[in-house]
């Protein structure tokens, strides 16, 4: 459905002297049809150039863009305004005109395809359905929260049957409940439409909830990319990993190691990461049965993602050092990831 | 009573001098508001970062608004006094006060016009053109709507500073309460008329800041 061939975007610098700014590096990548792609990075890193050149709203400087079979680096006008009807996008700031009425903001992508004006009204009524604003028609976005406002943008993107939507940072302004609930209508629309949804963000929270795939971008460039799923169990990059701990391990976890190794000298502090199957498997009822240890457990977490789910425990193994070590060779031959993170 | 006050008044002429000057602001401000807002749009949309960039239009349209906008009026309208002749036939009358009244307001509010569309959250307009907006459609469907309730403030505004024309183009023999207030009241020492005339002018602009507020209110659904 998508496909970026060895694309860059470099800007000028006109004013002030100094260097050209390289803002999309070099990217390749393939997005399949009806796939949640999730792109990361921090700001800065080129993810929102990235997601315009899906578009059209920004020309790559080299390489190619093809979206749904059209080059959108070299198309212009009519051919690249007809495009864009079948590649649409929400906005982190909703971007919704203001001086129309929920209806009336729905409509506007319909009256500029010259979609007649009782079919319109239809089709209005449908998607304020779909994105479960009954009743909202008439107000203005004035009167809306913002979770409301999103779901606006969301019906305004589909109103001309697109095959792909692109978000950027589509809910980034969102508290958390109000994020989750868009992420869930997000899943619901890529399910029932099989529409091919491309987003960027800075929080793995919404990777990990709806992405299948997912590419990290650091300074213009991919440095990682897979299932998301990989992503969590193996992530490669520093980068990545920052990101993946944003969601595996909650922010007290690091003091809550440290009191349990000052309370307990002597054994071993392990982290475990459960995938998938291996999250139900009684590894650790086994460990114990097989081993003169003892274990304590000090957090876990599961996380569940769009291929499965995944875990992490961390335990803090105690005994005779043998047994220990034994204990945690039997844990290395298992199905799972096992890390000891001090002694 | 009235004639005890006021000896000197002739309501005939009032009333004339009232239509002339109402005459001369609806007609220059109808004008002023079509010529503004192409004024404005070209200098917005020509613009560093805009629809039409064009540094070249930029300069000329910018630089015509902010010369016509910085000579004072009463010079305008004696510089304009060839181009009236040539275009009115006549520089006596409220016809001849028009094309100085239009030459000094639309770029003032030309001025109003870009600064009401800068407003304009960019967000919004790229929505438009990822929609698959032409130029057209974003102009008349994006722009120029959410703009509106700056439009309208910036056109009462300009509506009042034109009131304020009238009156000085009444000076040089274009009618209106300026005329009167000048010819008949100051010239022949009778204040009355004068006061009258000053009465009567306050009303106008008093009249035009609240409908163009009630418009305003309306229009503002943020």
């Amino acid at each position: 459905m998508i496909t970026l061939n060895d694309v860059s975007k470099t800007y000028a610098k006109t004013f002030k002297k100094g260097t050209s700014i390289k803002a999309v590096d070099h990217v390749s990548l393939s997005i399949e049809q009806g796939e949640i792609f999730g792109i990361i990075g921090y700001s800065g890193a080129g993810k929102s150039t990235l997601i315009r050149m899906l578009n059209g709203l920004e020309k790559p400087t080299e390489g190619t863009v093809k979206v749904a079979g059209r080059d959108m680096g070299a198309i212009k006008g009519r051919e690249l305004r007809k495009a864009r009807k079948e590649v649409s996008m929400i906005f982190q700031h909703f971007n919704l005109l203001w001086s129309r009425t929920v209806s009336e903001n729905i409509e506007f992508p319909l009256e500029i395809a010259k979609v007649p004006k009782k079919i319109r009204k239809a089709r209005v009524q449908e998607l304020i359905k779909l994105v479960g604003l009954e009743g909202r028609g008439d107000a203005y976005p004035s009167q809306l929260s913002g979770g409301q406002k999103q779901r606006v943008g969301i019906a305004r993107a589909l109103a001309n049957n697109p095959k792909v939507l692109l978000c950027d940072e589509a809910t980034s302004a969102l508290d958390p409940q109000t994020t989750d609930d868009i992420l869930d209508l997000l899943v619901d629309i890529n399910k029932r439409l099989g529409l091919t949804i491309v987003l960027i963000t800075h929080e793995m929270h919404v990777i990990r909830k709806i992405c299948h795939r997912v590419a990290v971008m650091e300074r213009g460039q991919v440095v990682e990319s897979g299932q998301v799923l990989d992503v969590f169990k193996k992530p490669k990059a520093p980068i990545t990993k920052r990101f993946v701990q944003q969601v595996t391990e909650p922010e007290e976890t690091k003091e809550t190691i440290e009191h349990m190794l000052e309370a307990y000298p002597t054994g071993k502090v392990v982290q475990l990461s459960f995938i998938g199957e291996s999250a139900e498997t009684p590894v650790l009822s086994d460990v114990i049965r097989s081993y003169k240890i003892n274990v304590n457990i000090m957090q876990g977490k599961i996380s569940q993602t769009q291929n499965g789910s995944y875990g992490t425990l961390f335990i803090h193994v105690d005994g005779e050092q043998s047994e220990v070590a034994k204990a945690i060779d039997y844990l290395h031959k298992q199905d799972i990831g096992v890390e000891v993170i001090s002694e | 009573m009235i004639e005890t006050y006021f000896p000197n008044v002739m309501w005939e002429r009032i009333s004339e001098a009232t239509q002339e000057t109402i005459y001369m602001t609806v007609i220059a401000l109808v004008a002023t508001f079509f010529l503004g807002i192409i004024l404005g749009l070209l200098l917005f949309l020509t613009s560093k970062g805009n629809l039409w960039e064009n540094k070249l239009i930029y300069g000329v349209v910018a630089a015509f608004v902010n010369i016509f906008r910085s000579i004072p009026f009463i010079i305008l309208i004696v510089l304009l006094i060839p181009f009236t002749k040539a275009l009115v036939g006549s520089i006596i009358g409220a016809n001849a006060a028009l094309p100085a009244l239009i030459i000094g307001a639309a770029p003032f509010y030309a001025r109003m016009v870009e600064i009401g569309l800068r407003e304009i959250d960019k967000g919004v307009i790229e929505a438009a053109k990822s929609m698959g907006a032409t130029s057209f459609t974003i102009i008349w469907k994006v722009l120029l709507p959410e703009s509106l309730p700056a439009l309208v403030s910036g056109i009462t505004v300009t509506a009042i500073a034109l009131v304020g024309y009238t009156a000085m183009a009444g000076m040089i023999g274009a009618g209106g309460l300026g005329n009167l207030a000048y010819l008949e009241g100051f010239s022949r020492g009778q204040a009355d008329v004068t006061l009258v005339a000053t009465i009567l002018v306050l009303i106008i602009v008093f009249v035009l800041q609240f409908i163009g507020d009630i418009i305003t209110r309306k229009l503002d659904k943020r």
